[in-house]
């Protein structure tokens, strides 16, 4: 416990000072700076036309896939890590059931690429 | 007992403060002075001069242009939702500094050198896409929106690789210490064994951190400036910096997984010398001025042949060398 308070309570001393600094550069300018609001100069930019709609529309259902494809990918590099590290220790054992298991993400990933989940058009 | 508690815990918590606040200053200072470099070369490859008025040869540029920032109004859109709109800079910021306090500059000047380090600046430098998501979400304008939208499709999908290079480092390190980390390249740097590994890093960070030839996010041409659209003044000036320090952050992951982080080049006489500190700053250098040239030579890429790269290129090709890295340690005997 003492270990693990003492390696981690500089980062967050280093968080608190990074937060201070952007706090300030932030905060700074409310009050120095001049502030003249105007309804023209605070509507949203769409190329001087008066905003059409709402921004908040419909967008590409392609957007959700590649988030539910970097959910897939992203886990598979979580359950990678613990065993890089131990690499040394698990033995042929160890190398072959990654090696399986990568294999059978591996049939997935074939999958998406011939159902072209992963193009872009 | 109150001597107890002074010396402890408060006075090494001071020297924790110094130690940082060196650091944090050191960074700002680097950063201003790379947007500088930057912009000269630029200015150099396009036969320009670029800036050259403020300070000898120009170089106190970047500071004038932040303060000029300081006095400029800052300016909330009417529809958008302004605790959030505030929040997105302050995010993007506060994460690429915080990540730096892992980094070793040199043998024991990390603030923290704790056992999960890559791990930890890998989960900061993710949790980097809340920035702009938010920002362009809070604008509550079309162009900050869609950049936001492409961004996050980006980021996300350039990370799988970053990660899955990392993990090859990992095979051949066998520790997650970002120190061991560099020991480990006494005898070679990995940038030799896994040389495809290096360039597919080097070119998931350009994507990472939204930069030329993948600045889809605020690609000018299309989108006026993506999800820093509607932000003005410090915000702005925040997001910018922010960014900045992501890039600089990558160079230095660059310099530690794959040059060597603070090790000479050869281990003989007038290499190590040098303090190991002046090589890691060589070599991020180096780094930054890579980052410089692709900006200055390298033409924008297409959205759909970015995620192409990303999902069709990168991904089978990293993953095609996790297994064969870890095929030949294990099979040739090299575990660490």
């Amino acid at each position: 416990m003492q270990e693990l308070l003492s390696s981690y309570y500089p980062i967050l001393i280093f968080m608190g000072l990074s937060a201070l600094i952007t706090l300030a550069l932030i905060f700074v300018p409310m009050l120095v700076a001049p502030s003249s609001p105007d309804p023209e100069k605070n509507a949203p930019y769409e190329c001087g036309f008066e905003a059409f709609d709402d921004a908040r529309m419909k967008f590409d259902v392609k957007f959700y896939l590649v988030a539910i494809l970097f959910i897939i990918f992203d886990l598979e590099v979580a359950f990678l890590f613990p065993w890089a590290v131990a690499f040394g220790d698990v033995g042929v054992f160890g190398f072959w059931s990654m090696m399986f298991f990568l294999a059978v993400l591996t049939v997935g990933f074939a999958y998406e690429w011939r159902k072209g989940a992963l193009d872009w058009d | 007992m109150d001597n107890l508690l002074l010396e402890t815990y408060i006075w090494p918590a001071f020297l924790v403060a110094g130690h940082s606040l060196l650091i944090l200053v050191a960074l700002l200072l680097w950063l201003g002075f790379f947007m500088y470099a930057e912009r000269k070369i630029w200015g150099a490859v396009h036969l320009r001069r670029g800036p050259n008025v403020v300070g000898p040869f120009g170089l106190l540029q970047s500071f004038s242009d932040i303060l000029k920032y300081l006095f400029k109004e800052v300016i909330f859109p009417t529809s958008s939702n302004k605790a959030v709109f505030l929040l997105a800079p302050i995010v993007t910021l506060f994460l690429a500094l915080s990540a730096w306090a892992v980094i070793p500059v040199a043998e024991g000047w990390a603030v923290s050198d704790i056992n999960v380090g890559i791990l930890y600046i890998f989960a900061i430098s993710s949790l980097g896409v809340y920035g702009v998501i938010m920002g362009g979400w809070a604008s509550n304008s079309k162009y900050p929106f869609l950049g936001a939208l492409r961004s996050a499709a980006q980021m996300v999908s350039y990370e799988v690789s970053i990660g899955l290079v990392i993990i090859t480092v990992l095979l051949c390190v066998g520790s997650l210490n970002l120190t061991d980390i560099v020991m480990a390249q006494q005898t070679v740097w990995f940038a030799i064994p896994l040389f495809p590994m290096f360039v597919i890093f080097f070119i998931s960070a350009l994507a990472e951190t939204n930069r030329p030839p993948f600045d889809l996010p605020e690609a000018e041409s299309e989108l006026v400036a993506g999800f820093m659209t509607e932000y003005s003044s410090t915000p702005y000036v925040v997001f910018m910096i922010g960014e900045l320090a992501n890039i600089v952050l990558m160079c230095a992951m660059t310099t530690i997984l794959f040059l060597g982080g603070w090790l000479p080049p050869v281990d003989v006489a007038p290499f190590n010398w040098v303090p190991g500190v002046v090589w890691f700053l060589l070599k991020m250098t180096f780094m930054c001025f890579m980052f410089s040239m692709v900006k200055a030579i390298v033409p924008r890429y297409r959205y759909d042949q970015l995620m192409r790269l990303g999902w069709k290129v990168f991904l089978p090709i990293s993953l095609f060398w996790v297994v064969l890295t870890a095929g030949v340690i294990q099979y040739f005997g090299l575990a660490a």
